[in-house]
């Protein structure tokens, strides 16, 4: 009763209206419901990471506003409303107004998809996968509108940085979803989900505890910090590098927006991560079943989002040679690796002998081609040099 | 509902839109944009037929635009590059100027 | 008018106005963004005629790739400084007479077949696994070839883009 609140809530409030209305009153609700959930995420999540990246920082984070600073979202939103909305004279018009909308709608879009519930998914898709990756390549357009018409070369430089950092990882973040597609065998996130339910010696059926399906989710994870352009691969809006890239010119509103859609696409992609890699909403042991389940969706994606706040804090920045080396020569092959181990799996026998070899294959393919990028950079002893 | 018609004419706006862009505008890209348009206006017109021909589950419109949809971007990508190239070259991008065959 | 023939006409109108746009503009990067614009208006189009797969593969591969390419490729030949592309050339009636003679041609042949245009009530939409199983067994060559072909163009278009050292 608990688990399907939600669902029998939207469907009586649907039964209140007249026939022909209710597809878009079902789907109104549904909007509303994502838009204010993850609009309500966001404002927590700012303030967490401030805190929590304060803390790392040996640090307290804000405190001034509410107990504990916990109102800051609160000003923050304050500010970014009524701050001046300044538009440089030069600057495209047009193109500088519809820059934060082509970020935020798609983002919006690839969360229609996430299952967040049992029932609980916005629009149950047979392609849903493939919808996502779609509107996830369809931000990058925003990055170029944003860095072009602002008329700054700062700003052009650093949306030719995001984008082409955006294009290179996306390829392997396809390659590693491809994996659990192919061991659930559909597109559609809600049979994606399904094919991760049950348990087996009291551990769950999660694709991420198998060996494929590690290496597979951390591909996934590392892309999806470069897609969302969060640190260590912020380069491109680096605020000790290029003074937030491509959206230097942007101020008040249109600067939160931005902000807004960066969030609201890490949010998306750690949803895609749940899904495809975590269960869905499926609870990890089989005396947990009672809490409902998109409680479950929402723990883990709070889990997600705090790692990614601990990456943030802790690794410092990649420069751009290395980012794209990264991509294309360590993570392309490794997620090719991962498909064929998939595979391999797919076709075994179940037993400790598959999980040996494929874990085998995984980790000497991640030993190859680490040794063959770490070329010559060898950390000698640390040498002090004094001024004479 | 609109008909097979209605898509049809569509498709057949689509391309000569492309064609004119492509047989008039002087700038390397914007012919390559016209281009993309009329193969696009192809493709819609593959999936009208498909949609409205006698066996839909076949499938053959879907599939015969999934792969012209990836040679087109194979192409976008070539004519992409030799116009880059050609602009290193010539130092412009204007068609009238590109007009000496020997480099 | 009935739902469906407003969502046509709306969908038309993205894709007929951002394809005039797109060559009607005189600064490269409104053109190539009035391309993307009728791109998608085009992916609409495709949901709307329940091919999903194509749908979503269309702004996958046209939206976020190519146009992004192209808009590249205009920053890379200076397409982008002030002054913009002059939209009236000499030949520029001939062109657009070639254009309207096309669209001539090609009218009168639709409106004067006899196709019979009813609409057939569609079995459920195709599934990508039935688009799957297609590709894996009957067009698992143009799978193959097509799969050769991007490799060659990736690898092409890779060398016809690199500098070249200058000699010595």
């Amino acid at each position: 009763m608990m688990d399907q609140l939600f669902v029998v809530l939207k469907h009586w409030l649907v039964a209140l209206a007249a026939p022909g209305w209710q597809p878009i009153l079902a789907a109104a609700i549904s909007i509303a419901a994502i838009i204010g959930a993850f609009a309500s995420l966001f404002a927590v999540t700012t303030i967490l990471e401030r805190k929590g990246l304060g803390r790392m920082q040996n640090r307290y984070g804000p405190n001034r506003v509410g107990p504990f600073g916990l109102l800051q979202p609160l000003a923050d939103g304050v500010k970014s409303l009524t701050k001046e909305d300044l538009v440089p004279a030069a600057a495209d018009r047009w193109v500088f107004f519809l820059a934060p909308l082509v970020l935020v709608v798609p983002a919006f879009l690839a969360l229609s998809v996430v299952p967040m519930g049992r029932n609980m998914t916005a629009v149950a898709l047979d392609a849903g996968v493939l919808f996502f990756f779609a509107v996830g390549a369809a931000t990058e357009l925003s990055v170029f509108m944003a860095g072009w018409s602002s008329r700054n070369k700062y700003s052009l430089l650093g949306a030719m940085r995001a984008i082409a950092q955006m294009v290179s990882y996306e390829v392997p973040l396809i390659l590693s979803a491809v994996t659990a597609v192919m061991m659930a065998g559909s597109l559609s996130t809600d049979e994606i989900v399904a094919a991760q339910a049950g348990y087996h010696h009291g551990l769950p059926n999660w694709f991420v505890l198998t060996p494929w399906g590690l290496a597979g989710f951390l591909l996934f994870l590392v892309c999806a910090m470069a897609e969302s352009n969060r640190s260590p691969f912020d380069l491109p809006e680096g605020e000790s590098e290029i003074i937030a890239g491509y959206y230097i010119e942007y101020s008040g509103f249109k600067f939160a927006l931005f902000f807004l859609g960066e969030y609201i696409g890490m949010f998306a992609a750690s949803g895609m991560a749940i899904t495809l890699f975590l269960g869905g909403w499926h609870a990890p042991f089989p005396f947990l079943t009672w809490v409902p389940s998109y409680g479950w969706f929402f723990a883990k994606l709070l889990a997600l989002i705090g790692l990614f706040i601990w990456v943030r804090g802790t690794l410092p920045r990649l420069r751009m040679d290395q980012l794209m080396n990264l991509a294309w020569k360590f993570m392309l092959p490794m997620a090719l690796m991962n498909i064929a181990v998939a595979g391999l799996w797919h076709f075994s026998a179940p037993g400790a002998a598959r999980w040996a070899a494929c874990a085998l294959l995984i980790a000497g393919a991640y030993l190859v081609l680490g040794r063959a990028l770490f070329t010559g950079a060898h950390l000698g002893r640390r040498v002090y040099r004094y001024a004479e | 509902m609109p008909t097979l018609h209605c898509y049809l004419l569509l498709a057949a706006l689509l391309f000569a839109i492309g064609l004119a862009g492509a047989l008039t505008r002087r700038n390397a890209i914007l012919v390559l944009i016209g281009i993309e348009l009329m193969l696009n206006a192809a493709n819609l017109n593959f999936i009208a037929f498909w949609r409205f021909g006698p066996h839909p589950e076949v499938l053959t419109g879907v599939l015969f635009v999934i792969f012209a949809i990836a040679v087109a971007a194979a192409e976008a990508a070539v004519g992409l590059a030799l116009i880059i190239a050609i602009h290193r070259h010539y130092k412009t991008a204007h068609v009238d100027q590109m007009d000496a065959l020997r480099g | 008018m009935t739902l469906a023939a407003l969502i046509f006409a709306l969908v038309a109108a993205v894709i007929l106005g951002g394809a005039v746009a797109a060559m009607a503009f005189r600064n490269l990067v409104h053109s190539a963004l009035a391309l993307a614009v009728s791109l998608a208006g085009l992916a609409a189009g495709y949901l709307s005629l329940h091919a999903q797969f194509v749908g979503f593969a269309q702004i996958l591969v046209y939206v976020g790739a190519v146009a992004i390419l192209i808009l590249f490729a205009i920053l890379l030949t200076r397409g982008d400084e002030p002054g913009g592309q002059a939209l009236f050339s000499p030949g520029f009636l001939t062109g657009a007479g070639i254009a309207l003679a096309v669209f001539a041609v090609l009218a009168r042949v639709i409106l004067a077949s006899r196709l019979v245009s009813a609409e057939i009530p569609l079995a459920p939409a195709p599934s990508v696994r039935e688009i799957g199983q297609r590709m894996m067994s009957e067009d698992a060559l143009p799978l193959e070839v097509i799969g050769l072909l991007l490799t060659v163009a990736l690898i092409g278009a890779a060398i016809l883009a690199l500098r070249e050292k200058p000699p010595g």
